[in-house]
């Protein structure tokens, strides 16, 4: 069975939940301090909610410079899963694996509410189980989420099938009424909204085990991969 | 030398700045007329020692370019005040 890190920075507050979502679907996941330079043992990684460094100067700004991004950007580069969800999406563009920014919120309010979000591409490691058009109810807890880029980085987002999920109805100003978005390769995906937060019915939606399935899914195939490169 | 420099951060032209448009939108209220334009962003004054103004202007610049300031969205002037 794959293994998923998920990369815990002074501030995360997301990664019990992020772990017990990925184990409540079969997966094997495990915290790991963002001091560790070593990620080789994880075939997939999540960058989960939260203040990572008490959020001070921009979101995701002195996260970059934890010594665990460079592994993480190896592993990115290496083509292995990477999901960043809430303040993990904002340290992904701040560290530049993925493009764009996370602003505040049009309206400046804090939002903590269940969304719809519209399946846009199933190309990437965390919508690969769904299907494009499928609705799914998500919830959102930012107040950092509004997605901004300049025109060609928009033109680029979607001529690659680059943005993986749409807000139903906007709720934060994000451009093109984006809620994630995947890099070229499909690998690296963020998202605003928390799947790990709507895994029972019970609790408001069951939307997001569609998207951490595809996750686990994703990060088995990479350890197969990887067992193929180490074999002889 | 020891030189003081301040660093301004604000949003790109053409950003969505939502807290300066409710600054401005608080204004009229207050009996101030006649203002807008209101954008908001965050100074940053530092000591940077080196040889000369101009050594001091290029730390401080590099930093504000990787750190201080998000390029995507923001932009960042350098000032050095004097020395320090």
């Amino acid at each position: 069975m794959s293994r998923v890190g998920v990369v815990v920075f002074p501030g995360s507050n997301c990664e019990h939940d992020v772990v017990a979502a990925l184990s409540a679907l079969g997966g094997r996941a495990e915290l790991v301090w963002h001091a560790e330079t070593d990620l080789s043992a994880y075939d997939a990684l999540v960058l989960p909610g939260g203040f990572a460094h008490g959020d001070y100067l921009r979101p995701g700004a002195l996260a970059r410079f934890s010594p665990v991004m460079e592994a993480v950007a190896a592993a990115a580069e290496a083509g292995r899963p990477v999901l960043g969800i809430c303040n993990g999406f904002q340290v992904l563009t701040e560290a530049g694996l993925l493009p764009g920014a996370l602003q505040k919120n049009r309206g400046l309010t804090f939002l903590c509410q269940p969304t719809t979000l519209v399946v846009v591409s199933t190309r990437s490691v965390l919508t690969r189980a769904a299907h494009v058009g499928d609705e799914l109810v998500v919830p959102i807890n930012h107040f950092a989420g509004s997605y901004v880029c300049d025109d060609a980085t928009y033109r680029a987002l979607l001529e690659g099938d680059q943005v993986v999920l749409r807000y139903a109805d906007n709720p934060n100003g994000s451009r093109g009424d984006i809620a994630g978005i995947a890099n070229a390769a499909g690998n690296v995906v963020g998202l605003m909204p928390h799947p790990e937060r709507a895994l029972h019915a019970l609790l408001g939606s069951a939307d997001g085990r569609v998207l951490l399935e595809g996750f686990l899914a994703a990060a088995d195939d990479a350890a197969a991969s990887a067992r193929l490169v180490a074999a002889p | 030398m020891e030189y003081a420099v301040r660093v301004e951060v604000t949003l790109r032209r053409g950003i969505a700045d939502p807290e300066g448009a409710t600054i401005e939108r608080a204004l009229p209220a207050l009996g101030f007329s006649g203002v807008h334009s209101v954008r908001t962003g965050k100074a940053f004054s530092l000591v940077v020692e080196a040889d000369s103004a101009e050594d001091a202007r290029e730390v401080a610049g590099a930093l504000a370019t990787r750190l201080l300031s998000n390029p995507v969205i923001e932009d960042a002037a350098v000032t050095v005040v004097g020395v320090a």
